[in-house]
């Protein structure tokens, strides 16, 4: 029965599923009410909705990860009960999981044989092997098995997990935000393959995602969620961008961003990269710098797919990583201590804030006061903390950058993701802010979280800052910067006026061709 | 020197006598203690479990006559001391760490406590092959009498490196290590795999102490153990988890243990004490040479509390 258990994509159907008022409580509160979603089979259907508002819930309802409190799932018309993640997978519905769930150390082929439910106690590899690669050979993508995982593309990995599914037998995918570490070429390439599976009547698509371009390019039809309730649903060649933004965020009113003021031609440089190299994660290849160089006023994006050297630019900028070659701030050499960075008004907003810039454990308040706990009024050091001080200094900059916390008195690691960020921009950005070094600050937070930090982050640069930007969103960078330079592969291979830009040409160089 | 009649050829054959007899207990703890970081857990109470071996080996090889049978009972008392620290680790906030230097005392304690009455009496050995009955010199006879259990560890080496590739259990093994997530996504119990393990572990090093009192030196005390336990572990990580990097990495540590008493055989008298902590010092360069402060160890499995 081993052999049986290989199916060729076109022997088996694509599943569709529908929800029929399908509710989910938890205690008093409603994270699902009343959703009746229709996925036909042989469709590619996109789910949009802000963070909390409901689509993981339901995609967890669906795979059986939780037991909705109401309502029922048909599976190509027959109601069935899910009560685990395993029945879902007997009747053909698969997810494939934002975060990568391949083992990193084993190879392609050793992921696909050891996920099978029923693996021979000695594996015969060339069987295995010449099995694979027939199966393969009906797939539209083209992965290398033989290497282990970890060498992968991100791109690879993700058709890899898509993959992984196939071989499972399953034909009811739920892609959860598949492209969100992917380059936009990369994302198309995925997308469109997937799209032609549809096309053919092999896979059913639910695709999680807060891409329009993606949804209104890929998707036959979209339902969009928010607090928990259907706001609506329909057939994305008879919606437009604008009309599923409202569906998802309602009349809620985003933060905007300040008109950019021009950069003065003879705007002081703040911050200069000069021939640095320093080794990167593995050690095995060198991130070079040669030049780089932020002015007062400007924003200067980095684009790049994650892995390509920004997270080792920023910890050399952060001090974290011994280099050569210098680091000059506002001209003179730069060695990221507390006090040249006192003095140099120098910040930083680090990705992942909570594991980054912040000690998990200790209160908001604390959280609130690391630039400014060692500094008596009269700015020489100070050696008994000022509590009182620092709790009304936290209590106006809580209220000022609106973070929602319980009290200030609370451990910061209870914030959600978005707060958190807040709570870490007040920090950073009270004061003078002559240097802002910003990682990823808006990875998985939601449209007015986003909306209000990105319009921070122009304020700080109108006021004078000089702004660095790493961020592996494109669009944001887009959004939001000057200039937009590429790193690949350890260095800066590309530089473009953010207006003149061209996203294929900054793809491109993403990709490493260049 | 001429009496023996191969002059410094001796210090060589005695290098290698003296890496197969002394490798043999590092082989089996490392091995064992491959299996378990390879699942993601390290118990460094294996020094414990060695010592409590070597004293449950000789008591029943004392009381039934038969070294097999007391190799067999360090195995059983092995897996379950590995058992008790896989247990206790299932324990949320439980740190792998701080328990098996607890069972290493544990160990220790039990073994001198239980083994007192085994100080006196002697224990049949555990065989050798003749493999130098070719030869006349009683030199070379001595080197190529080789203990059948480092005849076993070497197949046990080979073996386990293939496992980890070829078996199920194997690959089930390295995806718990590289990734509990991705092993409870698979319908995998993370902390079942890594209970397994650990006893496996814990009974391979009861070989390792079974090795010490019934072969080489071959008798139960409580100075049986000089820390093989411990540097076992170490022995690990230099060897990248590899079940043959174990094997030699075991092999060269016996070997750097066996120089001082072989310069001492051809007539070195001075300072020759000091060749007896090469292994140690042999360690530490290596694992200096081998580590890097910017670069993450390659090969680690994903989920050892010391690559977190």
């Amino acid at each position: 029965m081993i052999v049986g258990e290989i199916h060729a994509p076109k022997s088996i159907p694509a599943v569709g599923i529908e929800t029929v008022e399908m509710t989910m409580r938890f205690g008093s509160f409603t994270a699902l009410d009343h959703v009746s979603i229709k996925v036909p089979a042989g469709t590619f259907h996109a789910l949009l909705g802000e963070n909390g508002a409901g689509k993981s819930t339901l995609v967890k309802c669906i795979m059986g990860f939780y037991h909705p409190t109401s309502g029922q799932l048909q599976v190509d018309g027959r109601e069935v009960t899910i009560a685990s993640p395993r029945d879902a997978a007997a009747h053909g519905l698969g997810m494939v999981y934002q975060h990568f769930t391949l083992v990193p150390s084993l190879t392609g082929a050793e992921n696909l044989v050891i996920s099978r439910a029923h693996v021979p106690a000695i594996i015969n590899w060339s069987k295995e092997k010449k099995r694979l690669s027939a199966f393969m050979e009906t797939m539209p993508f083209d992965i290398p098995l033989d290497r282990p995982v970890s060498e992968l593309a991100a791109g690879e990995k993700q058709k890899l997990e898509i993959i992984k599914q196939l071989y499972l037998g399953r034909r009811f995918l739920v892609l959860d935000e598949p492209t969100s570490v992917l380059t936009p070429a990369e994302a198309d390439d995925m997308l469109g393959l997937v799209r032609g599976m549809t096309e053919r009547g092999e896979l059913t698509v639910l695709m999680i995602s807060h891409k329009f371009h993606e949804v209104t390019k890929f998707a036959d039809a979209v339902s969009v969620l928010r607090r928990g309730t259907l706001s609506g649903t329909g057939k994305v060649s008879e919606l437009s961008a604008a009309d599923m933004a409202a569906m998802m965020i309602g009349d809620v009113k985003l933060a905007e961003l300040d008109t950019r003021l021009p950069v003065s031609p003879d705007a002081l440089p703040v911050l200069a990269v000069k021939k640095v190299k320093a080794p990167d994660r593995t050690g095995l290849k060198p991130i070079v710098i040669d030049d780089l160089v932020v002015r007062s006023g400007e924003i200067v994006g980095i684009a790049g797919i994650s892995g390509n050297g920004q997270k080792e630019l920023s910890e050399v900028l952060a001090g974290q990583r011994t280099a050569e070659g210098a680091v000059i701030v506002k001209g003179k050499p730069y060695g990221a201590t507390r006090l040249e960075t006192r003095a140099n008004n120098v910040r930083f907003i680090p990705e992942e804030p909570l594991n980054n810039a912040c000690a998990q454990k200790m209160t908001v308040t604390e959280n609130l006061a690391f630039r400014t706990f060692d500094l008596a009024k009269d700015g020489s050091d100070a050696i008994w903390l000022d509590a009182r001080g620092m709790k009304k200094r936290a209590t106006a900059l809580i209220t000022d950058f609106k973070v929602k916390t319980a009290s200030p008195a609370s451990p910061i690691a209870a914030l959600s993701g978005g707060n958190v960020q807040r709570a870490v921009l007040a920090r950073e950005l009270s004061g003078e802010v002559d240097l802002l070094i910003v990682s990823n600050p808006c990875f998985g937070l939601d449209f007015s979280a986003v909306a209000e930090i990105r319009a921070r982050i122009m304020k700080a640069r109108n006021a004078g800052a000089a702004v660095l930007l790493m961020s592996e969103d494109l669009d944001e960078l887009m959004e939001m910067s000057d200039r937009i330079i590429v790193m690949s592969d350890g260095k800066l291979v590309y530089e473009t006026p953010t207006r003149e830009a061209d996203v294929a040409v900054i793809g491109a160089h993403m990709a490493g061709h260049h | 020197m001429e009496a023996t009649g191969i002059g410094v050829w001796g210090v060589p054959l005695a290098i290698f006598a003296g890496a197969v007899r002394v490798s043999t207990p590092f082989i089996f703890v490392s091995l064992g203690e491959a299996i378990t970081e390879r699942s993601g857990r390290i118990n460094l109470g294996l020094e414990g479990t060695l010592v409590f071996g070597a004293m449950t080996a000789y008591g029943v090889a004392v009381m039934t006559l038969s070294p097999w049978l007391g190799v067999l009972a360090a195995m059983a008392v092995g897996a379950c001391l590995g058992l008790l620290h896989g247990f206790i680790c299932k324990f949320p906030k439980v740190n792998d760490i701080a328990i098996g230097i607890a069972m290493m005392q544990f160990g220790l304690g039990l073994a001198f406590f239980l083994g007192k009455p085994f100080i006196q009496p002697a224990a049949p050995k555990l065989p050798a092959i003749a493999f130098g009955a070719w030869s006349n010199l009683p030199q070379i006879q001595a080197a190529l009498n080789i203990n059948v259990l480092f005849l076993i560890g070497a197949a046990l080496a080979l073996l386990l490196w293939w496992a980890f590739r070829n078996t199920r259990v194997g690959l089930i093994l390295r995806v718990v290590g590289d990734s509990s997530d991705a092993a409870r996504a698979m319908g995998l119990n993370p902390d079942t795999v890594r209970l397994l393990a650990t006893a496996a572990g814990g009974a391979l090093a009861a070989i390792g102490g079974a090795y010490l009192s019934l072969y080489y030196p071959g008798s139960w005390n409580e100075g049986i153990s000089s820390g093989q336990g411990l540097m076992a572990v170490a022995l690990v990580i230099f060897a990248r988890w590899n079940p043959i990097g174990c094997f030699l990495a075991a092999l060269l540590f016996g070997g750097a243990g066996a120089l001082g008493p072989a310069l001492q055989s051809v007539g070195v008298t001075k300072g020759y004490y000091l060749f007896y902590a090469a292994p140690y010092v042999l360690t530490l360069v290596i694992m200096v040479a081998t580590s890097s402060p910017t670069r993450s160890l390659a090969g680690a499995p994903g989920a050892l509390s010391i690559t977190k």
